[in-house]
């Protein structure tokens, strides 16, 4: 922190390569440099690639070929891989956008605010999957696609939210002031949700079982057998959701320099 | 702020439209609803505290659209920056002032649309209690909503999508209430909840809505 430099807001435009040589001081507040961001992301991403697809094969081939059948409920059991993995990346995928909102908001970095951005639609296809995948193993498990169980109301309504928060994107014209109004219906938006989660469990009882891997306690309800798949799945979607949203990041900043390269050139012409 | 209030009140009367359209989408709603699920009396009362909530909730929406873009095409936005009021505080006055042209009459009409739809006796007072809590939180939530669509051309589809989330817990709290109300059991942890969600949207809103009307504004 001895830099001043590293505090100020950064403008997303091509003089701001090198600046960040004199950082000598290792830290993440470096990659706020966009030109710095992009460098390091395309370094990582082939390996985050190779790791994530890596995982989830390795996770899911394991898991629906070379698990056993549940006692109870046979073969469907194996879509816990795709369900469980892809409703763990459609939550935080969002605590990723309260913590990029609250790092623009205060620090005023674009790469976080584009970052933010970037993780919303991942999110939302990932709550998208959690939700059509649980449907499908919740027909023959309990004999309908939907119910209003808290977690499943909860789930639906932060689907609501990932749409609201994409839309408000997408109407505003001025990046900046897209980039704070976002930010803030980020903020409020996860108090809601938050109290929408503990309105939905007084309102209705549910038929969704609790959590098989209780971190807190350290046990858990899953045989190894099903368990070392599911985490290996688990952690190659937290990689693909991670090289997904370097990629999109990184796209988005080409973008926002297009524009302001064209918008250069038409102030020239 | 008071001076302001009487203003809003003024403009809401005189300038028609947006006053009795809450009230005649509240009424219409209702209307449509037998037409939709059948006239059954039963069926009518054990879902009329459900459909009153969801009425009012709807009608609050309808009339959010104006509640600031009047004032934005008009200047007086700008000048409601630069004033000495803090902008919380006359984003409060004018979540105030919504509520008293909108939430309010909604409340007063509930119990008339409530005979329409058979609802027991034992619920109406618990209705109108209930949506006297939870209607002031509609208002504040979507001052906030109505600040975020100011600057946007069309932005009244944006707007309920980015409200009616909102809602959520407020609806889900509010006509509890007014169920257990309705079926005569005790309502006293619905109402104390919704009565904690709407003096937290009081105090905490208004800052955020203020926040964003500032950076919307620009």
């Amino acid at each position: 922190m001895s830099d001043p430099r590293q505090g100020r807001p950064r403008a997303l435009t091509i003089e701001a390569a090198g600046r960040g040589d004199y950082i000598r001081i290792m830290s993440i507040w470096k990659y706020a440099n966009p030109v710095k961001f992009l460098a390091l992301s395309s370094r990582v991403q082939p390996v985050l690639w190779a790791l994530a697809a890596g995982c989830v094969a390795v996770g899911l081939i394991w898991g629906f070929f070379g698990t056993p059948d549940d006692f109870r409920q046979g073969s469907t059991v194996k879509i816990i891989y795709l369900h469980v993995p892809a409703a763990l990346m459609a939550i935080n995928a969002w605590f990723m956008m309260l913590i990029t909102s609250l790092i623009w908001l205060v620090r005023r970095h674009h790469v976080s605010a584009l970052a933010a951005k970037a993780a919303a639609p991942v999110g939302l296809v990932m709550t998208l999957i959690a939700l059509v995948t649980g449907a499908i193993w919740g027909q023959p498990m309990w004999g309908t696609w939907w119910a209003w169980d808290p977690r499943l109301t909860s789930f639906l309504i932060l689907f609501l939210f990932y749409l609201g928060y994409i839309a408000l994107w997408e109407a505003i014209e001025d990046p900046d002031t897209a980039a704070d109004l976002t930010s803030i219906l980020c903020l409020v938006g996860s108090v809601f949700a938050v109290l929408s989660r503990y309105a939905v469990q007084f309102w209705n009882q549910g038929l969704h079982q609790g959590t098989s891997i209780p971190v807190a306690t350290g046990g858990r309800t899953v045989a190894d057998v099903f368990f070392y798949p599911l985490v290996i799945s688990m952690i190659g979607f937290g990689l693909l959701f991670l090289a997904l949203v370097l990629y999109r990041t990184g796209t988005e900043i080409r973008l926002r320099r297009t524009q302001a390269l064209r918008a250069r050139l038409e102030r020239e012409l | 702020m008071i001076a302001l209030l009487i203003r809003d009140l003024r403009l809401a009367l005189r300038a028609g439209g947006g006053f009795g359209l809450g009230l005649a989408f509240f009424l219409i709603v209702t209307t449509l609803v037998p037409f939709s699920v059948g006239p059954e009396p039963a069926l009518l009362a054990s879902i009329a505290p459900g459909v009153l909530w969801l009425g009012a909730l709807l009608a609050c929406l309808l009339s959010l659209d104006r509640l600031l873009a009047l004032d934005f095409e008009d200047g007086t936005l700008d000048l409601l920056l630069t004033a000495p009021l803090p902008l919380e505080a006359a984003v409060s006055v004018k979540a105030l002032a919504h509520w008293l042209t909108t939430g309010l009459p909604l409340v007063l009409a509930a119990p008339v649309l409530g005979v329409l739809l058979n609802l027991p006796v034992a619920g109406y007072g618990w209705l109108v209690v209930s949506l006297a809590l939870g209607t002031p939180a509609l208002s504040v939530i979507g001052t906030f909503g109505a600040a975020l669509t100011v600057g946007i051309k069309r932005g009244g589809l944006l707007l309920s999508l980015l409200v009616l989330p909102l809602y959520v817990p407020t609806l889900i709290f509010g006509a509890e209430a007014a169920r257990r109300g309705a079926a005569g059991t005790d309502v006293s942890t619905p109402l104390l909840m919704l009565a904690g969600i709407t003096l937290a949207t009081i105090a905490c809103m208004p800052f955020a809505s203020a926040a964003v009307l500032r950076m919307g504004l620009r």
